[in-house]
């Protein structure tokens, strides 16, 4: 290494690895540990033990074949499919656990937790075709529940209950190509079956059934666990909070919480504000309890409580770091093992509480829902306890945003047009005339092998510069919060019509649309947006795309391709495509998709050709949709009005 | 930009609906709770709360629900820094502003604040005037209003800005001031004449009085478009797409007034301001901008007009003096007559008739005898108006639909007055008129305009004499009364039977989208202002428009007057809603109702108190009657039972003049069962009603129907229909 790379973009992030110097972090071994370009590129088939086969592909561009007589692209095409299905798993085990939850809840078996938002349990019993008209609320929660429960075990060959909330063109789409989700469970499981070792031997076969487990994901799993914790939890309106490690105090206990389910968070926050744990904190000679989190489940936390986030994925290390985090409670997911390491050099506590993530020298304490609040109270007194045992020099980097989050489908309906008007009406009209051009969804995780934070903020202030909302997820989210772009003052920042929009709504021009499961609110506002009219018939018709210019994780590539398969074409930055080594196979997300799907699934690896080709993409929509030049005002006679809808 | 009117906007939705519960604590502190409250003479409570929440509020405690269901759509104002979202939470303000504001004014009604109606201020419109008025902006001869908040900084400009909203024939309803002055104060001090008449309504000087506006709009809704009470979703998009109405805010906007602005953008209607006021101009909630400022006063007619997306049609006709639906019921009283024609003071008759392409000479305008420049102030003149009428498709059937016309055209011209019609027509030139330049042969132009761009399917060619001649104008008289003699007898030739085609009319149906009404040469349209042959003629200008021939077909049932063509026509058109039709019987799938009927035919079971009978009666109630009627309820209210476009048995909107017909209701008993009638509408149709009497072989029938002054409760009257001897004491129950 001749010179220190730029690792990030966050002064935070930048402080803390500065003191890290010596210290093993993720910054540190992706710059140690170079990645395997045969697993990188999808060419190293590990399906069974007559391998592995590495399929190099020889200079005169002959390609190898395993020794089953795989060719690459069945090999690229299949690793994919492994890796899809493991993030739809992922997701849809979330959901899952979500579902018994709610379940639990609805029969009084979970006690602390009770249904919030009836008015959107009434809604989705409406969808589920689930009688409400002179039923207790109970009732009706314990039919969604079992209902939504049964959409993950399903065995028939029907379409999984959210498949018809997609635009009825998609529909068709998903029908024709015979890809419409059935049972979550199940559609995971088919797709790792015919992974294995002499099955699906058709590239393009292999990258047309995956999406079926994908779909499951996103309208399945995914969307499950939005909605039910929702109306479990409240369904996200919008409020105030900080994000970035300056949200550490060093005078109160903190807790810091990180993962993925809010299941068990949403109790820790009631914990942490209860007046006779602060009370003991207090007589431990803290100042009080501050909760914060990292990753995802700090987006949970953040959207329906106000939790400040600490930072994105790549900062739970540099936040235990800082010398005061007293206890890192996990969950599941992208909670690595690297964590434990830095607690075991201060005093943090590491908390594992789900059974699907142990991490070994971590404390684990089970969370069962009907234990959850006396978990909670636990992990919250043991974070108190261990206050005093604070060791080495503390410091917590200076640097915190205040945010605007908590913008869910069904409140940007209502801060369109209030409460008796509500409606994404302005919203189509804003992308009809112009104001807006269209939309990106920046979403997905941080990468140590790029520099953090750096292309999502190159793309977000791009964007609104050129008048393209954003909306983001996940840990895209999270940098855009701490890097300002949040605070609806940063419409200033924005182009002349997306600063209007945002002005005359109040709104800031980057919305914070939840955690990576909730990428289901993305799916939910496109459909609405075309439901209202104006702008075509399916999502593909949409200048709108995806893009998650930091990504890591198998869920990333899932939510990718349920995304495309949708109608939302999508860009992956960062790191190369782990199709790469295939010709076949790239033509085939990417091209073939477009064929069959309208969208699809780009790997570019620097923001500014992210920028360009994504611009590109929102201008040839514009064009299909005959938006791109400016529309004549109409004017209406009495002929013309008797044609409008009343 | 937006912040600032969000924050005011909010700020005076508090200040409202804190002035609402100081006025409600007063009420009940002062009335008691169980007081009742009601805006004048309507079936619809308070309109906007009733139609948005479904609440009926009827007595003072009622109102402490519609406060509380207020407050919680009160938000808090938009932080300094680091603000969440308004524009829901502004939008909600507005609200609970229309909310406020409806309770504030109906409290007025029982003496809770300043008298809603005085001075020029003429207070809420009840459902008559609704009805009345709801009929134009249904066939667009009103293409939406104009509410006017302030006023203009000279009283000069104040009179240009209503002229012009007249002259696009807009309604302009004027509530709000500025600086203690509102605009109908400018006009009333310049002398032009306020009123439902000119289109310019003075509701009150506070901006709350828009409130009327706004329930005027409301009620249109649930009256015409069949929108059901708490039906918040479409009494919104009803107005957005059906009633175009804007805010023109003439001077400084307090935060009240932007709290009512912001009412007003949820039902679609933007404000358009002449100071410069923060702007919203990104579209959605209404069609266009939501808030326009700055714009010039010499502009903002132009301006309003486009934000809100009207495409008006106006008839340029060059002619001295504007011209305008609007100018229509305007009154030359006395003091402002330059001269008059007719009005029984004088010969005067107007008289159109179909000639030969070759006879008429197209645009030729003759004017024979005196002219009005050399007459002095205050004269009279005898008046011949002859006009000859040639086109391809003209038939002799238009010649009475043309003339009727005329009236309508000589009203539009501003300073002109025309009522009746026929010989018993009457012509009043106003002295500004005159001064502007008017003349007689202005009367021409505008009869050749108007025929030539209302009637272009049908009319080529049009020329016209004006006679003051008075030999000339006597010589040529008898001609014309043989002509509405003919008229008249082959009008009344006209039957059922006697022709093949009856004619749809959905001209109501952007308004009533589930009505039909199916016109024969026996029963009018139920608006009263279309009959058979309008129908006909109106097809033939107009062969894609809002009448449509509908053949008969083949006869089900004579006595009933039932068709297989009809039945079919009506499945198709009403989307399945009606699929058969009796049209001569109330009791058995009926005639549906838009909005705007003229009357309503009740059934009453009339119970004979010696032997315990019951009867069937039938009771006729005109929407000018505001009163009490046997059915227990006044016509108002019956009126919420009747529209929506639903078969509704025993109770059916009607024409006026269907009373008059030999197939009233024929099929359940007829003209025999009437037995009641509001005293004013027996006397407006003696003649007719005479004849029905004579027809049935019962010359003092007339006498034995009741009216207010011997019953208003179905006891009553059935007791005064024993005494009369009523034949309906004798005939079968219907039920």
């Amino acid at each position: 290494m001749t010179e220190e790379r730029k690792k990030s973009i966050d002064p935070a992030a930048l402080e803390m690895l500065e003191r890290a110097a010596g210290f093993s972090t993720m910054f540190s071994r992706a710059d140690e540990m170079k990645p395997c370009n045969f697993g990188a590129e999808g060419s190293c088939c590990r399906a069974c033990a007559m391998g592995p086969c590495r399929l190099a592909t020889t200079k005169d561009g002959k390609e190898k074949r395993g020794v089953c007589g795989a060719t690459l692209a069945t090999v690229a095409a299949r690793n994919f499919a492994r890796q899809v299905a493991i993030g739809s798993a992922a997701h849809s085990d979330h959901g899952r656990n979500v579902a018994k939850t709610f379940l639990a809840a609805a029969k009084g078996e979970a006690a602390g937790y009770e249904i919030k938002d009836v008015g959107k349990l009434n809604w989705l019993a409406g969808f589920m075709e689930i009688p409400t008209e002179g039923r207790t609320v109970q009732e009706i929660a314990i039919d969604v529940g079992e209902k939504a429960l049964a959409g993950f075990g399903k065995q028939d060959d029907t379409p999984h209950v959210f498949v018809k909330a997609a635009p009825k063109k998609r529909q068709e789409i998903w029908e024709k190509y015979n890809v419409f989700p059935r049972g979550v469970d199940r559609e995971i499981i088919e797709l790792l079956h015919s992974s294995h070792a002499g099955n699906d031997q058709d590239a393009e076969h292999i990258t047309t059934h995956l999406v079926r487990a994908c779909l499951a994901d996103g309208w399945g799993g995914s969307m499950t666990a939005t909605h039910l914790q929702d109306i479990l939890f409240g369904t996200p309106k919008p409020l105030t909070a900080e994000a970035n490690l300056g949200v550490l105090k060093e005078d109160e206990v903190n807790v810091v919480i990180h993962g993925h389910e809010p299941l068990l968070s949403e109790k820790i926050v009631d914990a942490a504000s209860d007046p006779e744990l602060i009370k003991y904190a207090e007589s431990k000679g803290a100042k009080g309890i501050n909760l914060s989190g990292v990753c995802c489940t700090a987006n949970e936390v953040l959207m329906r409580r106000g939790v400040n986030s600490a930072g994105n994925v790549l900062q739970a290390e540099l936040a235990i770091m800082t010398g005061v985090v007293d206890a890192m409670v996990v969950d599941v997911q992208c909670v690595f093992q690297g964590i434990e390491s830095v607690t075991s050099k201060y005093h943090t506590k590491l908390v594992t509480t789900n059974e699907r993530m142990r991490i070994t020298g971590a404390t684990h304490m089970q969370f069962e829902e009907h234990n959850a609040e006396e978990n909670a109270r636990a992990i919250i007194k043991m974070a108190i306890d261990n206050y005093k045992n604070r060791k080495g020099e503390i410091h917590i980097p200076q640097y915190k945003s205040p945010l605007v989050a908590g913008f869910s489908n069904e409140y940007i309906r209502y801060m369109l047009g209030g409460k008796l008007r509500a409606s994404f009406r302005p919203l189509n009209d804003a992308i009809i005339s112009g104001r807006i051009q269209g939309a990106a969804a920046i979403v997905g995780c941080n990468n140590p092998r790029t520099v953090h934070d750096e292309s999502i903020m190159y793309l977000v202030k791009e964007f609104i510069k050129n008048n393209v909302l954003v909306v983001t997820t996940g840990c895209a989210a999270i940098a855009a919060g701490k890097h300002g772009y949040m605070q609806p003052e940063m419409m200033e920042q924005a182009g002349e019509g997306l600063r209007e929009i945002c002005e005359a709504v109040g709104i800031p021009p980057v919305l914070h649309l939840g955690s990576c499961v909730d990428n289901s609110r993305v799916l939910t506002i496109l459909t609405e947006v075309v439901n209202e009219g104006g702008l075509g018939e399916d999502i593909s018709d949409l200048p709108a795309i995806g893009i998650a210019p930091e990504w890591y994780s198998e869920k990333a590539l899932t939510i990718a391709i349920y995304a495309v398969a949708s109608g939302a074409s999508v860009i992956f930055g960062g790191v190369g495509s782990p199709v790469k080594s295939s010709k076949e196979v790239t033509r085939l997300i990417t091209e073939g998709y477009e064929e069959k799907f309208g969208a699809r699934f780009d790997f570019i690896p620097d923001k500014e050709g992210i920028f360009a080709a994504a611009m590109d993409h929102i201008h040839k929509k514009r064009k299909a949709l005959g938006i791109d030049k400016q529309q004549e005002r109409v004017l209406f006679d009495m002929e013309m009005r008797r044609e409008l809808s009343v | 930009m937006s912040k600032i009117i969000a924050t005011a906007a909010i700020r005076g939705a508090h200040e409202t609906v804190d002035l609402a519960e100081a006025k409600i604590k007063e009420a009940i502190d002062s009335k008691g709770p169980s007081h009742e409250v009601a805006f004048p003479n309507t079936g619809y409570f308070l309109p906007v709360i009733y139609a948005l929440t479904g609440e009926k509020v009827e007595k003072v405690s009622d109102m402490e629900k519609i406060l509380k269901i207020a407050k919680d759509l009160l938000p808090e104002e938009p932080a300094d820094k680091l603000w969440l979202p308004y524009l829901g939470n502004t939008l909600d303000a507005g609200i609970a502003t229309l909310f406020g504001a409806e309770m504030i004014m109906a409290l007025r009604y029982i003496g809770i604040g300043d008298p809603p109606v005085n001075d020029l201020y003429l207070g809420a419109a009840d459902d008559v005037i609704m009805r009345a008025r709801g009929v134009e902006f249904v066939d667009g001869s009103a293409p939406g209003f104009a509410a006017v908040v302030g006023a203009a900084p000279t009283n000069e400009e104040a009179v240009a800005i209503a002229r012009e909203l007249q002259g696009k024939n807009l309604y302009i309803f004027m509530a709000g001031s500025t600086n203690g002055r509102c605009i109908a104060d400018q006009l009333a001090e310049e002398g032009v004449q306020l009123g439902w008449e000119t289109r310019l309504v003075p509701f009150d000087p506070h901006v709350y009085g828009q409130i009327y506006s706004v329930g005027f709009a409301t009620r249109a809704a649930m009256s015409f478009g069949g929108v059901q009470p708490g039906d918040y979703k479409r009494t919104l998009s009803y107005n957005k797409n059906r009633i175009f109405a804007f805010v023109m805010a003439l001077g400084e906007v307090d935060p009240i007034k932007y709290a009512a602005a912001a009412g007003a953008i949820s039902y679609g209607f933007p404000t358009i301001a002449d100071t410069d006021i923060p702007e919203i101009l990104p579209t959605g909630v209404c069609t266009y901008e939501h808030v326009v400022s700055n714009v010039p006063r010499d502009k903002i007619v132009q301006k309003s007009i486009e934000v809100r997306g009207l495409k008006i049609k106006v008839d340029k006709i060059d002619i001295p003096v504007a011209y305008s639906a609007a100018f229509e019921g305007e009154r030359i009283r006395k003091d402002d007559l330059y001269i008059e024609f007719g009005g029984s003071k004088t010969e005067c008759f107007e008289f159109l008739s179909m000639k030969d392409m070759e006879e008429v000479e197209d645009g030729k305008i003759e004017v024979i005898g005196p002219q009005v420049a050399d007459m002095p102030e205050k004269s009279r003149l005898p008046l011949a108006v002859v006009v000859d009428v040639a086109g391809r498709k003209m038939q002799k059937d238009f010649e009475p639909i043309l003339e009727r016309q005329l009236h309508h055209m000589v009203n539009g011209a501003e300073g002109v007055m025309h009522i009746g019609q026929r010989d018993t027509a009457w012509i009043r030139i106003g002295k500004k008129a005159v001064e502007k330049g008017f003349s007689l042969a202005d009367f021409g132009k505008i009869f050749h305009a108007k025929l030539m761009s209302d009637f272009p399917a049908i009319v080529d060619k049009v020329q016209v004499k004006i006679i003051t001649d008075q030999e000339q104008v006597s010589a040529l008289m008898p001609e014309a009364r043989k002509a509405y003699a003919e008229r008249d007898e082959r009008v009344a030739g006209l039957t059922d039977n006697s022709v093949d085609i009856f004619y749809s009319c959905t001209l109501c149906q952007s308004f009533a989208p589930k009505h039909v009404c199916i016109i024969s040469p026996q029963r009018l349209g139920l608006c009263g202002a279309y009959n058979w042959l309008d129908g006909k003629a109106s097809y033939e200008i107009n062969p894609t428009g809002p009448n449509q021939p509908v053949d008969k077909g083949a006869l089900i049932d004579e006595e009933k007057g039932e068709w297989i063509g009809i039945n079919e026509y009506l499945a198709k058109a009403t989307q399945g809603n009606v699929e058969k039709l009796y049209a001569y019987s109330i009791m058995e799938n009926p005639m549906t109702s838009c909005g705007c009927f003229e009357a309503i035919v009740a059934h009453l079971p009339l119970m004979d108190m010696e032997t315990g009978d019951i009867r069937s009666g039938f009771m006729v109630v005109n929407r000018d009657y505001p009163g009490m009627t046997p059915f227990g309820m006044s016509f108002s209210t019956m009126a919420g039972l009747v529209g929506g476009g639903v078969q509704t048995p025993g109770l059916m909107g009607i024409g006026k003049y269907y009373v008059t017909s030999e197939k009233f209701v024929s099929a359940d008993g007829g003209f025999a069962r009437l037995v009641w009638l509001p005293k004013d509408l027996k006397e407006a149709l003696r003649p007719l009603l005479e004849k029905q009497c004579e027809r049935i072989g019962d010359p003092s029938f007339l006498d034995k129907v009741g009216d207010e002054t011997v019953a208003t409760t179905m006891e009553e009257l059935a007791v005064f229909l024993k005494s009369v001897n009523h034949p309906v004491m004798q005939m079968d129950p219907l039920m």
